[in-house]
C-alpha cells in the first residue's frame, strides 16, 4: 500500500470509511459462517444469519467471542483457511496452561505489516530510519509484528530482541539508533544501564521510543522522554487480533491512539451488560478483524478498559482514538509484557504434590522491571525438618511456574494462614507497581 | 535408638520465635535442645522437648506447620576431638549429615551432639559399633 493511498484511507470523511467497514464486515460474516463451525453454531444459536447484517449497527446482533472461545477450540479450530494457506502461527499464555494460538497467512502477514508500518508512520518514522526494535521475537508476536512493519516501511531494523541490555547500549550508539521499540519498562531499564555504563543520551541518535505491550503511565512516559531525550509514544495491540499495529499513537495528538479501522473495528461494550456503548463512555474494548484471512475474529473481548474519542484529531487523520487502556475487566496481570493470570499459577501449585493451592501473587517493579513474587503457604504434608528439600520444593514451583506462563517467579514460602483471606476468600494478587 | 525431634517452619518475621516458645512455656513444655536453620525467606526450628506430642500439638493448634521427626543423640566427652570422632566413624562409611548441633550437658562433662543422618539406621549401626554413647529421648531430656 503506498503512502499516498494510506493518507487518503486515514483522512476519508467518517462515511466513506464506514462504507468500507461495512462492505469488508458483511463479506467477513459471510465467509466465518460459511467456513467456522463454532461461530456458525453461536451465529444459530443467537439466531442471527450473515444477511441480517445490514448496517454497522447490526454488529451487535453477534455473538461476542472470548479468549473461553479460543480455548475450547484450541489450537486451530477457529482458522477459516486450509492449514496449506497457513503460513505462520504465534501464542500468548490463555487463562488454565493452554495458550491462545493465532494463525496468518500470507495476505495476513503482509496486511500486518502494512498496519505496523503506518503506526511507525503516524510516529514520524521514515525508511530513512535505524529501528532497534527490543520487543521478544519468537511466539510472542512483538517481535516479529513490529519488525516485518519495520522493514515494510522501508527502514532498517536491528532485531535485537530483548536481553543483554550492554550489548544493545553498544549496538545503539555505534548502529545509530534513531528508533526505539521496547516495552516502557525496558526503555527505562536501558536508560538506567546507559547511566550506569557512562553512556549519555547525547551520543545517541535516538529520536522516538514506540511502547506498548504492558500498561505505562504518563509518569513514565514524561521518564522515558526525559532520561533517553526521546519523544515516547504508545502502541496498542493484542495477538487475538493480529498483535502491535491495531491501535497507535500519533505525534500530534494530546490524547489517545489511532485505530486503524479500515481492518479493526472497535466497540466499547458495558463490562456488566454487554451493550455498546457511545463515543466517549469508558467500557471494555471489543474488536472484529475486518480484513484477515487465516484467523478473522468477531467481536472479541478484550477486557481491556478504555473509551473511544471521536473528535477529529490535529493530525487530520479521521480514524477514531482510543484511550490509553485504563484497567482489565479480570484480573490477568501483565509482567514484563507476558500475560499471566493467577489461575494459571493455582495450576502449577495445584500440580506440585502436596502444595495448597493457599498463594498470593505480589508484583513489584523494582528498578524499571516488573518482579513476581509467588507466595506460598507450607502445609504439613511438604513440610521437612531439611532446607534443601523445602528449597527443592520452591525451586520446582518457580521452573514449572517458569515453564508454563514464561515469567521467572520468585517462589517464598510462607506459613500457612499467613495469607490473608478476606469473608473465606483470599486476595489472590497485590500490585504494587506504581503505574 | 532415635530421639524425637520436633520441627517448625518459620517465616522470616520479627516474632516469631518468641511465639513459639512462650506457647511452649505456658503448656509447661521444657526445650532441652534446639537449633535454627536459615534461608534468605524461611527458617526452621528444630527442637527436643520433654513432652514432644504435647509440643506438637499446641504448636498446631496455634497455626504452626509442624513435623516431627528423629534424630540420633550422640554423647561424647567435652573436650577436644570429641565431634572429630563420631563423624570420622560415620564419614568413612560413605554417610552424610543432613544436619546437626550440640548442646553441654549441666555437669559441663559431656557434649551431646544431635545428628539427622541421610541413612540413619546404618548410622546407628556404626554409631554403636564403634563404641559410642547414643541417648534416647528421656536420656536427652533428664540430663
Amino acid at each position: 500500500m503506498n503512502m499516498m493511498r494510506v493518507k487518503e484511507i486515514e483522512t476519508l470523511p467518517r462515511a466513506g470509511l464506514e462504507a468500507i467497514q461495512l462492505q469488508r464486515l458483511q463479506s467477513l460474516v459471510h465467509r466465518v459462517y460459511e467456513t467456522v463451525a463454532p461461530y456458525r453454531e453461536k451465529m444459530d444459536a443467537a439466531g442471527v444469519k450473515p444477511g441480517d447484517i445490514q448496517s454497522l449497527a447490526d454488529l451487535k446482533k453477534l455473538p461476542f467471542t472470548t479468549k473461553d472461545d479460543l480455548r475450547d477450540n484450541y489450537p486451530f479450530g477457529l482458522f477459516t483457511v486450509p492449514m496449506d494457506d497457513v503460513v505462520r502461527v504465534h501464542a500468548s499464555s490463555g487463562t488454565t496452561g493452554k495458550p491462545t494460538v493465532v494463525g496468518y497467512t500470507a495476505g495476513d502477514i503482509e496486511m500486518w505489516a502494512s498496519v505496523m508500518a503506518r503506526a511507525l508512520s503516524m510516529a514520524g518514522v521514515t525508511k530513512g530510519d535505524m529501528i532497534h526494535n527490543a520487543y521478544g521475537y519468537g511466539l510472542f508476536t512483538g517481535g516479529l509484528g513490529a519488525h516485518y512493519g519495520a522493514e515494510y516501511l522501508g527502514a532498517t531494523v536491528i532485531p535485537v530482541s530483548g536481553g543483554n541490555t550492554k550489548r544493545q547500549i553498544t549496538i545503539m550508539r555505534d548502529f545509530g539508533s534513531t528508533v526505539l521499540l521496547a516495552t516502557p519498562s525496558y526503555a527505562l531499564n536501558l536508560a538506567d544501564a546507559m547511566a550506569d555504563v557512562g553512556v549519555s543520551p547525547e551520543e545517541l541518535k535516538l529520536r522516538v521510543g514506540i511502547h506498548g505491550a504492558e500498561p505505562w503511565s504518563e509518569n513514565m512516559r514524561e521518564e522515558v522522554e526525559r532520561k533517553l531525550g526521546i519523544r515516547a509514544v504508545d502502541i496498542y495491540g493484542l495477538s487475538e487480533v493480529i498483535g502491535p499495529g491495531v491501535a497507535m499513537e500519533c505525534l500530534d495528538t494530546d490524547r489517545g491512539m489511532h485505530i486503524l479501522e479500515d481492518h479493526f473495528l472497535p466497540e466499547i461494550v458495558d463490562p456488566d451488560t454487554f451493550e455498546p456503548l457511545p463515543y466517549g463512555e469508558p467500557g471494555e474494548l471489543v474488536f472484529t478483524t475486518l480484513t484477515k484471512e487465516a484467523f478473522p475474529i468477531i467481536r472479541y473481548r478484550t477486557k481491556d478498559l478504555s473509551r473511544l474519542i471521536a473528535e477529529p484529531c490535529k493530525c487530520g487523520r479521521t480514524l477514531v482514538r482510543m484511550e490509553k487502556v485504563t484497567g482489565r475487566t479480570d484480573d490477568m496481570l501483565i509482567i514484563r509484557g507476558v500475560n499471566v493470570f493467577p489461575s494459571q499459577v493455582e495450576h502449577v501449585l495445584m500440580g506440585v504434590e502436596g502444595v495448597e493451592p493457599h498463594y498470593q501473587i505480589e508484583v513489584n517493579r523494582e528498578g524499571n522491571l516488573d518482579t513476581m513474587d509467588v507466595l506460598v503457604e507450607v502445609s504439613e504434608e511438604v513440610f521437612s525438618d531439611e532446607i534443601k528439600v523445602l528449597e527443592n520444593l520452591a525451586r520446582k514451583i518457580q521452573v514449572e511456574i517458569k515453564d508454563l506462563l514464561g515469567v521467572t517467579a520468585k517462589v517464598k514460602l510462607v506459613e500457612p494462614r499467613s495469607i490473608k483471606r478476606s469473608e473465606g476468600k483470599a486476595q489472590r494478587v497485590i500490585d504494587n507497581r506504581k503505574l | 535408638m532415635r530421639v524425637e525431634q520436633i520441627a517448625v517452619f518459620l517465616e522470616n518475621k520479627s516474632g516469631r520465635l518468641a511465639e513459639i516458645t512462650e506457647i511452649l512455656a505456658e503448656n509447661g513444655i521444657n526445650i532441652r535442645a534446639l537449633s535454627v536453620a536459615d534461608t534468605a525467606d524461611f527458617g526452621i526450628l528444630r527442637l527436643i522437648v520433654n513432652k514432644v506430642d504435647q509440643a506438637q500439638k499446641v504448636l498446631k493448634e496455634n497455626g504452626f506447620t509442624v513435623g516431627k521427626t528423629t534424630v540420633i543423640a550422640v554423647e561424647v566427652p567435652d573436650q577436644a576431638g570429641g565431634l572429630a570422632g563420631v563423624l570420622k566413624t560415620v564419614e568413612a562409611e560413605g554417610l552424610n549429615v543432613e544436619y546437626m548441633y550440640a548442646f553441654v550437658n549441666k555437669s559441663g562433662e559431656k557434649a551431646v551432639l544431635i545428628f539427622r543422618f541421610d541413612d540413619m539406621d546404618k548410622a546407628i549401626k556404626l554409631l554403636q559399633e564403634a563404641g559410642l554413647t547414643l541417648l534416647s529421648g528421656e536420656q536427652v531430656c533428664s540430663l
